[in-house]
């Protein structure tokens, strides 16, 4: 598989009045062509902004990368000028956002925010500009394109808009698709909707995508790596199948342990205690120490480095170094990594 | 559990008049009871009406017709301030959004105890504090929280104190309107485990609205399942995701995303096509087990019948 985006080592920071905040703090990856890369973590923990910083869409100036190298194609992309980032921006990389609502312009009919990309990108004429977007919108399912095209988005519903930001994000076939909670502001069944549609696109323009969202559920439906983000890292990242039936970081053990089964009698959820670490000041040592229950000494002192499970799969705790005490996952947590849906998969037998 | 009904809600219907003609029928007839002790969950896509279901029984809104019964007595209709004062006292609210739902200008002392002096329920200062000190103990939170003001907390703290101050007049009946669908996965646990032990500790009821059907079937012990302001569904929480009957409820339990790789593989997902139903007698609310009912034709109802006895 071929690298399409690398990420070494970036940090981004925001200045405000009480001090610099430490957004992100070192994180490394990278995409490959054809693949979907999940990035879980909860609201905080830098997954917004570090994909807000690969289109270089932090706002300026108090948002700012401190250090480290987005590769492109082999190419740095932090170094780039406006003018040439606007090149690749909506074309070879382009963004889905959060809120349907928000991120298109009241004022503008649907068909000429889809056309815009394409005019000013790939230099088509306004009727082949035209043209495309009515296979955009036919190919994102929305029925009737010819007169949606001429309405504005407040005559669409929820599910519609964020199609339509779809098709806007397809326009010029980019190579990456970033995707920061797609379906968080909709309802379940146009939720599964949307990602039916994401995967049947992929599957058919072959592009990488990078999928946001603090939602496991969605994660192990669309993914085929995961990222796991805490205070600004990675904390764990592997196939999957690593992630949901092998995790090892306490961390994922706790996002996995707070998600309720469909078991049907069911003790307490696994909660994760108290609240993410303020990132004016982040902690010394390992930033999820303070809400970990398995915690060793050292953890309060220095942080972790990733440690290797297998080729695929890294986690960064100290657990995983050879000296430490061999900890099991709680039991609620085991359960879950044999299989969430076991109740659920019987049931369906049984018909 | 005792089958005791406290809450009874009859043909309950909420129209909005939008403009001069129109009206945007959000609650159509819906009819539940709610047992002494239980949670009952009320699910469906935004825009069916469980919301506003949920704010018309503690008459946030008038209800446009029908009734309903808290304690055998009615909660709309004419009311003396003092009758008005003795409902509000059982029923309480916890909203979906802890960030709107708080007074910005108000510290947190003053949120909670808001409800103890309209209520007289402290006699002084001193009492006033304990009591404020004592529920935000029990939410899980400091007491040297009180002094602060509502920006100062993270989200799921928000929350929490929304969950203080509705419990400060010791209710018997709590409508919690989505409460966690603003907080991030992990704090969501923590407020869930909070709702839970505060029910056993306090013999509490919760009508929990939400849209999020797997949180709602750990939580509710019965699971009303609403469509365009109608309820299609209702039955005990296991019964309804082993034996959903409505196409509308299959439709729904095959969407909820599980975080099992595997399993979400092999999903198949069903479409909801509203037109498949039978249209040649009234659709009325009826049982087709005990404890377990769906809207549907008398036709239907015996199609439903064999299904279930398969």
């Amino acid at each position: 598989m071929s690298k399409l985006l690398e990420v070494k080592d970036l940090r981004v920071s925001f200045n405000t009045y009480n001090g610099e905040v430490q957004a992100v703090r070192g994180v490394n990856f990278e995409l490959n062509k054809g693949e979907t890369l999940a990035i879980v973590g909860e609201s905080g923990s830098g997954k917004s902004v570090t994909s807000k910083s690969l289109m270089q869409l932090l706002p300026a100036p108090q948002g700012f990368i401190k250090s480290g190298e987005i590769l492109f194609e082999g190419q740095d992309i932090t170094k780039l000028s406006n003018r040439a980032m606007q090149k690749i921006r909506g074309s070879e990389i382009s963004m889905i956002f959060q809120d349907p609502m928000s991120s298109l312009n009241p004022t503008m009919k649907v068909g000429r925010q889809i056309m815009e990309g394409l005019i000013k990108h790939q230099g088509l004429s306004k009727t082949n500009a035209k043209n495309k977007s009515l296979e955009l919108l036919k190919l994102v399912g929305i029925p009737n394109p010819e007169v949606r095209m001429t309405q504005y988005p407040h005559q669409f519903s929820g599910g519609m808009r964020q199609r339509v930001v779809i098709a806007i994000a397809l326009a010029c076939n980019p190579k990456v698709l970033i995707a920061d909670e797609p379906t968080t502001a909709l309802d379940v069944t146009i939720q599964a909707q949307i990602l039916e549609l994401m995967k049947g696109i992929q599957d058919e323009t072959d592009s990488a995508i990078m999928f946001i969202t603090h939602d496991l559920g969605v994660v192990a439906n669309v993914a085929d790596r995961v990222a796991v983000m805490y205070a600004g890292k990675i904390v764990e990242v592997g196939t999957t199948d690593d992630i949901f039936y092998n995790a090892k970081h306490p961390y994922t053990w706790g996002l996995l342990g707070s998600m309720p089964t469909l078991d049907d009698d069911e003790e307490e959820l696994f909660a994760i205690p108290g609240s993410p670490p303020d990132m004016l000041n982040p902690p010394k040592g390992d930033a999820f120490a303070p809400r970990n229950e398995f915690a060793l000494e050292i953890d309060k002192v220095m942080e972790p480095p990733m440690f290797k499970v297998s080729d695929t799969h890294y986690a960064a705790t100290w657990l995983l170094h050879e000296d430490a005490p061999h900890i099991e996952p709680p039991e609620a947590v085991k359960r879950r990594m044999q299989g969430f849906s076991n109740t659920g998969s019987k049931d369906d037998k049984k018909k | 559990m005792t089958q005791e009904k406290l809450l009874e809600v009859k043909n309950l219907k909420k129209h909005f008049p939008v403009g001069r003609k129109e009206v945007v029928t959000a609650v159509d007839g819906v009819s539940f009871d709610i047992h002494k002790g239980e949670t009952f969950g009320l699910v469906g896509e935004s825009g069916c009406g469980k919301s506003t279901t949920g704010r018309t029984i503690i008459r946030l809104y008038d209800a446009t017709s029908g009734e309903v019964k808290f304690n055998g007595e009615d909660v709309h209709g004419k009311k003396s301030k003092k009758e008005l004062l003795k409902f509000n006292r059982k029923m309480q609210m916890i909203f979906q959004d802890p960030s709107s739902s708080l007074n910005p200008r108000m510290n947190v002392m003053d949120i909670i105890a808001e409800g103890l002096d309209v209520h007289h329920l402290v006699n002084n200062d001193k009492e006033r504090r304990a009591r404020v000190e004592e529920l935000l103990e029990i939410v899980g939170l400091n007491k040297e929280h009180a002094t602060r003001f509502p920006h100062e907390f993270s989200g799921g703290q928000r929350q929490r104190i929304g969950i203080a101050r509705a419990l400060a007049v010791e209710p018997e009946f709590i409508i919690a309107d989505e409460p966690i669908s603003a907080l991030d996965v992990s704090i969501q646990a923590q407020v869930i485990n909070l709702l839970k032990q505060l029910q056993r500790d306090q013999g509490l009821t919760y009508l929990f609205i939400a849209h999020d059907l797997s949180m709602v079937k750990y939580i509710s012990d019965r699971i009303g399942v609403m469509y365009f302001g109608n309820l299609v569904e209702l039955a005990d929480s296991d019964e309804l995701y082993h034996n959903p009957i409505h196409p509308y409820t299959q439709s729904l339990l095959s969407a909820i995303p599980l975080p099992d790789p595997q399993y979400e593989r092999a999903r198949k997902r069903m479409h909801y096509d509203p037109t498949i139903h039978d249209t040649s007698g009234p659709m009325e609310f009826r049982e087709v087990k005990p404890g377990h009912w769906v809207r549907c034709t008398e036709k239907e109802l015996e199609q439903y019948k064999k299904q279930l006895k398969n």
